[in-house]
């Protein structure tokens, strides 16, 4: 990362909310708030609403802005970043700026060819913007006597004029894209310590989610090395959604027992995850989730076939939301590899004696056969013991 | 959730007290680098060079011999795969249940271009001697045998191999892992004909990162790190000095206790076999009773997974292993085990003692297994 751009501040821009009409005021307050918590643990840092942008002001201990920088690349709704020269609203001393920029940029790559790029949220300054563009560019050929190239720049020096400031700029960093976390409403993720689950929850956040999860536990079958995996995946995910994630345990052991002795164990995973849909529906709506996530890919496992699915999200009266349905499990990997989960997913903790799981489980369950057999037990005293036994750990990042 | 019994000694132990202040002690008072020139440096090195009379006497060597390290895989790593790299032969003899430290050194000769010979146990847990030897050839660069098996317990007849070895292949460095065995079995270096043996302070009531190597005068290993010359070489670095004085201070109260705490040991572990094979129709004791080390203890339980097995006892407040490693694919017992004579549906538990195992930790253990078992009924 010795090529990190770094500047005095952090020009922050967004994308798809322009799309959202008069919602647009709303989405913009909660993307300053996700950059500002995003900022909270730089001591000194700011976040400062523009036009069209927020600016990061980073803290003392952050010449260069790069830890703020790392900071903002976490929020979602931010499409690009880039660090910046803060300078007077003076065509000289933007100038002076670009002319210092592509110094320092022609010094470690030759010669680029460049272009200057400038936007004006005041419209009130002038000259134009294509003209401060080309009184700019004419600054650093006299200086540098660099080629001009506006189809295929190496090198883009950007130019903004703000109310109070003028900005100059070398580089953009792609930021993660999407919403801000809570403009599109709250949803409950069946949170696992495998690869899946956890970027079914990251891919939701980047919808604009808020997130809670409920992980299952099989104590004894399954040991609280297990529990920690998840507890880790989780503050993963706080990580991302900027705030703390609450994850519900759910002691599931008595209720695999009993579905499992309803009969067919060919069933058994079918009937398990129809019980987890409506323990989670229980969690979900005294949280007003809207929502179940899961991280099923279709026919991935016995368990995610179409009628299996079927079956699955009968019990629910929630949506059951599967983002990673289409993938398969290389561009599920690629994810988690990206948001830094799938090193705590692979860990050999996992479900490691899953004693109640058969060899060939179901692919095709038949709701009249999975209705028969829980027909042989209480279903709502199972959800409410498995509730009554929640215990609930808030996973900070 | 507080374990109230522990018995999985055989994975680390409790710090002995004296043990922690003396530590605290190198490294808060005498914090000096033993390589250090003033007065600072000096108190160091003579701690250091008191932890090395402390480990030398209790293993019959001489302090010279003795290389600090931090801890078993690494006095493995230099005296089995160390020892093989610095010989001229290509071919490396060990039992089939050595602790991985030693099995992946030997599968990473292997892909060096050694030849590797794996010995498997018979059924009493003891690798036979003589086909041990039969493994041997003249160009073999160097063997390992762990004294005491650290999944099963059974000891290992190291001198006897050792002299076998030797017979048919004087050149042979022949490494012994005594990780398991220091403060429950007598170890004598000089008793039998073996060039290098592995310790670890805290399988005896020590910390953890703090290990040492005995190395034969005139055995020769290929250093695995280079530096400042420390350890003759052999390993530098700047000595761990907490650490190691640490390990001096715990090997020295191990030894002391020993005669005494080995056959309290012997004993509990006795009692333990008998209160569970009363109340688990079906259980099997691993290996030969009348080799077995006194602090370790295999069982295996009959059509029961080992892992919740274990967490079924930490529920009751009972800290053991599953003696076998469980993956989510095989579930079987491990090679070892296997070799034993293991069916695959039983699921094994290691019960480990220490010195200050009580007898009553030694009943509830007992009835936890039992209770576990009943619970675990499918």
């Amino acid at each position: 990362m010795s090529d990190s751009p770094s500047g005095e501040v952090v020009l922050v821009r967004w994308g798809e909310i322009f799309l959202k009409g008069g919602n647009r005021a709303f989405f913009e307050r909660r993307l300053a708030e996700a950059a500002r918590r995003a900022l909270a643990p730089l001591e000194g840092a700011r976040i400062e609403r523009l036009h069209g942008r927020l600016l990061a002001w980073p803290g003392p201990d952050d010449p260069g802005a790069l830890r703020a920088l790392r900071a903002l690349e976490k929020v979602f709704g931010v499409t690009s970043l880039s660090p910046a020269r803060v300078v007077e609203r003076k065509l000289e001393a933007i100038s002076a700026a670009a002319v210092e920029l592509a110094r320092g940029e022609a010094a470690r790559r030759g010669r680029p060819r460049f272009k200057v790029e400038t936007r004006r949220s005041d419209k009130r300054f002038q000259p134009t913007s294509p003209e401060v563009s080309r009184l700019v560019g004419a600054a650093i050929v006299g200086a540098l006597d660099l080629p001009v190239d506006v189809h295929t720049p190496e090198l883009t020096v950007g130019v903004e004029i703000g109310t109070e400031h003028a900005f100059v700029f070398g580089s953009s960093v792609p930021g993660p894209g999407g919403l801000p976390v809570g403009v599109t409403g709250r949803v409950e993720l069946l949170l696992s310590g495998g690869i899946d689950s956890p970027v079914a929850g990251w891919l939701m956040l980047k919808r604009g989610c808020e997130l809670g999860a409920t992980y299952f536990h099989s104590f004894p079958y399954t040991g609280d090395h297990t529990k920690e995996k998840v507890i880790a995946l989780a503050r993963k995910l706080a990580a991302w959604q900027l705030a703390d994630v609450r994850l519900a345990v759910v002691p599931f052991t008595d209720a695999q027992k009993k579905l499992r002795d309803t009969g067919d164990g060919r069933l058994a995973v079918v009937l398990y995850r129809r019980m987890m849909m409506r323990v989670a529906e229980r969690i979900a709506r005294a949280s007003k989730a809207q929502a179940l996530v899961t991280g099923e890919a279709l026919a991935q496992v016995a368990s995610q076939t179409l009628e299996n699915l079927t079956a699955i999200g009968a019990a629910a009266t929630l949506p059951i939301l599967r983002p990673c349905l289409g993938h398969d499990k290389l561009d599920t990997i690629a994810i988690a590899e990206r948001i830094g989960t799938y090193e705590t997913s692979i860990l050999p903790f996992d479900d490691c004696c899953s004693l109640f799981v058969p060899e060939h489980p179901i692919t095709k369950a038949r709701l009249d056969d999975v209705l028969a057999a829980e027909s042989k037990v209480d279903v709502a005293a199972i959800v409410d013991a498995c509730i009554a036994g929640v215990e609930t750990i808030v996973c900070s990042a | 959730m507080r374990p109230v019994v522990y018995l999985d000694n055989g994975a680390t132990t409790r710090v002995d007290e004296r043990v922690a202040l003396l530590a605290a002690e190198a490294m808060t008072v005498a914090f000096g680098n033993p390589s250090s020139a003033h007065r600072l440096g000096v108190e160091a090195a003579r701690r250091l060079d008191e932890a090395r009379q402390r480990v030398a006497r209790a293993i019959g060597a001489a302090a010279t011999e003795l290389t600090f390290t931090s801890g078993g895989t690494e006095s493995n790593a230099l005296g089995f795969y160390g020892a093989a790299r610095a010989a001229r032969g290509k071919h490396v003899v060990c039992s089939a249940f050595e602790h991985p430290s030693v099995l992946d050194a030997a599968a990473r000769l292997k892909a060096l271009g050694y030849e590797v010979s794996l010995v498997a146990p018979e059924p009493s847990g003891a690798v036979d001697v003589a086909r041990f030897a039969e493994a041997v050839r003249a160009d073999t660069a160097a063997c390992a045998l762990m004294l005491v098996q650290n999944e099963i317990g059974i000891v290992q007849p190291v001198a006897e191999v050792a002299r076998a070895v030797k017979a048919k292949a004087p050149r042979c460095h022949v490494h012994v892992d005594a990780v398991q065995a220091i403060g429950k079995l007598a170890v004598d270096v000089t008793a039998q004909p073996i060039d290098s043996l592995a310790l670890s302070a805290h399988k005896l009531h020590g910390p953890k990162g703090a290990g040492a190597l005995w190395l034969r005068k005139g055995a020769r290993v290929e250093p695995r790190q280079f530096g400042g010359g420390q350890e003759r070489g052999v390993r530098p670095g700047t000595e761990g000095v907490p650490g190691l004085v640490a390990l001096g201070l715990a090997v020295e109260l191990a030894e002391r206790a020993r005669p005494e705490a080995a056959r309290r040991m012997a004993e509990q572990r006795d009692r333990l076999w008998a209160l569970i094979a009363a109340r688990v129709p079906g259980a099997r004791r691993h290996g030969d009773p009348s080799r077995a080390a006194p602090h370790i203890l295999s069982v295996g339980f009959p059509a029961r997974p080992a892992e919740p097995l274990l967490h079924a006892m930490e529920a009751r407040g009972v800290c053991v292993s599953a003696g076998s490693a469980c993956h989510a694919k095989d579930k079987r017992p491990s090679a070892t085990l296997r070799a034993l004579g293991v069916p695959d549906d039983m699921g094994t538990l290691r019960f480990s003692l220490s010195r200050d195992t009580t007898d009553e930790e030694i009943g509830l253990a007992a009835e936890a297994a039992a209770a576990a078992f009943v619970e675990l009924a499918t």
